[in-house]
């Protein structure tokens, strides 16, 4: 049974200058404890499929399942099992780590007891334990990005969504990172779907890669069979082969200094 | 569930604002400032109102305190859009409707508080009215802070730059302050000046509380005063989940 799957999921916008597609239609199968990568140009719909599959944007177009729940008609249900990490996280600086965990977890239906266990169990488990009394504007980039993910991780959900979670990171932290996505879905099995610009992150972290482009799926596959497929000797040639965008000549014009 | 999520928004925004001193009393400076020099102008005036001119003027003080501290008060939600905190809490099983009452009932709670602190002042300046009518006052500050403060989140998730909001709640408060007989009133208003105001539906309030600052606890102004605080109430309510449940917001 797919952890997620949809049929013609679409979203349209209406803006000032008419209707804007940004999703076509997304045909996805998700299985269980896989690591999936969503790659494609800025613009192309990984972010809104993102918030359609996560709840925050009701789809205009299609249909879903999530974690067993209707997509349209349960997204409470969705909510329960499904965790989601925005690009740009969702930490209140006016809170410490300790308040926003237990937070998370009152709000997932703990009581204060259960909250509080669970929110010493995350920092011990994501390397917070030393910064739970601190201020969440006191963190450095990669813990922030540590406390997003706790969060996010707080009930335990099946299926975890990380939009761009290694943007803006330094090397170090990307790596962590990368040790921990692979852990979650080791250790308890969980799912994740996440987007990437980097495509070293896309080759060396996800079981399989979907590229979206122009608000449709354009290819999906492993990482080795989409650079089969397109005769590519790096996952760089293949995604740019599958989106259409030939690298710009390179021009060797003298550079005034 | 609606219990538990409202209980554990409201105590994590109470703290918030009791962290900051600033927040709790900066909001009693505008009325505190009328209530010093304006207050003593009107001691001798003849107001066109039973009762001494500060039966007449702490009435609407107290509105005025609550329709500017709560109509701003949306600015907090554009920053935890921000910074995404909405995002997060909405990708939670909370409910929606906890979600704006958790901040709601904060802000009708420090308004009070503030209103109490008002009309303590007003009471060493000579204000003199029977108890239940101040407690009946308290009671109008705090539903019309409580729908305020949700029709002002609201608009704030319409129009999400603070550059926007800003001018946008100043436009509509100012006229409702002027129309409504807040700092004189109506009853000194030319024919129609006085029609245009009864359009206003903060004038039923104010008149209410000025009936009850003089003992009149069941009158028709009462009346009205009290159907158009349950009126607001219920039209705050029923816009501000819709639109907290819509899940873009």
């Amino acid at each position: 049974m797919p952890i997620i799957s949809t049929s013609g999921l679409s979203r349209t916008f209406r803006t000032r200058h008419g209707e804007v597609t940004a999703v076509r239609g997304i045909d996805l199968t998700v299985r269980p404890g896989e690591i999936l990568g969503f790659l494609g140009p800025n613009g192309a719909g990984k972010s809104t499929t993102l918030r359609m599959l996560s709840t925050l944007l009701p789809p205009t177009g299609g249909a879903a399942t999530v974690v067993g729940h209707d997509l349209l008609r349960d997204p409470a249900g969705v909510r329960r099992k499904i965790g989601y990490v925005a690009q740009s996280g969702g930490v209140d600086p006016q809170e410490t780590v300790r308040s926003e965990l237990v937070l998370q977890g009152r709000l997932h239906g703990m009581s204060r007891t259960e909250a509080t266990a669970r929110a010493a169990e995350l920092a011990r488990d994501l390397d917070l334990t030393e910064l739970l009394d601190r201020g969440s504007t006191a963190l450095s980039g990669g813990q922030r990005r540590r406390l997003d993910i706790a969060l996010g991780l707080t009930h335990r959900p099946a299926l975890l969504f990380l939009d761009e979670p290694t943007t803006g990171l330094d090397p170090g932290s990307r790596t962590a990172l990368w040790t921990l996505v692979r852990r979650l879905r080791d250790e308890h099995g969980t799912t994740v779907v996440l987007t990437t610009h980097y495509l070293d992150e896309a080759d060396a972290l996800a079981d399989r890669l979907v590229i979206i482009d122009k608000g449709v799926v354009a290819a999906e596959g492993t990482p080795a069979a989409l650079k089969a497929e397109h005769a590519a000797d790096t996952l760089q040639d293949a995604f740019l082969a599958v989106t259409g965008r030939t690298p710009a000549p390179v021009e060797h014009a003298p550079v005034a200094v | 569930m609606l219990l538990h999520d409202t209980a554990v928004l409201f105590g994590r925004y109470a703290r918030q604002t009791l962290r900051s001193p600033f927040q709790i009393f900066f909001g009693t400076l505008m009325p505190l400032l009328y209530l010093f020099f304006f207050g003593p102008l009107l001691t001798g005036l003849p107001l066109g109102r039973e009762g001494d001119s500060w039966q007449v003027l702490v009435p609407g003080l107290l509105l005025q305190l609550g329709l500017f501290g709560a109509s701003f008060a949306g600015f907090a939600v554009i920053m935890e859009k921000n910074w995404g905190v909405l995002e997060r809490l909405q990708v939670t099983p909370v409910s929606r409707l906890a979600l704006l009452l958790g901040r709601v009932l904060r802000d009708a709670a420090l308004f009070v508080f503030q209103a109490v602190l008002l009309v303590l002042a007003a009471l060493a300046m000579g204000l003199r009215a029977p108890l239940a009518g101040i407690l009946i006052g308290f009671g109008f500050v705090a539903l019309l802070t409580f729908s305020l403060a949700a029709l002002s989140y609201v608009l704030a998730l319409r129009l999400p730059s603070p550059q926007e909001f800003g001018p946008a709640v100043n436009t509509l408060a100012m006229p409702s302050m002027l129309l409504s007989g807040l700092m004189l009133p109506m009853a000194l208003a030319p024919g129609w000046l006085d029609v245009l105001s009864r359009f206003m539906p903060f004038r039923y309030l104010v008149d209410a509380v000025r009936d009850a600052y003089v003992g009149h606890y069941a009158t028709p102004t009462m009346f009205y005063g009290v159907l158009v605080a349950l009126g607001l109430t219920a039209l705050a309510v029923t816009v501000g989940t819709r639109t907290f449940r819509r899940a873009g917001a």
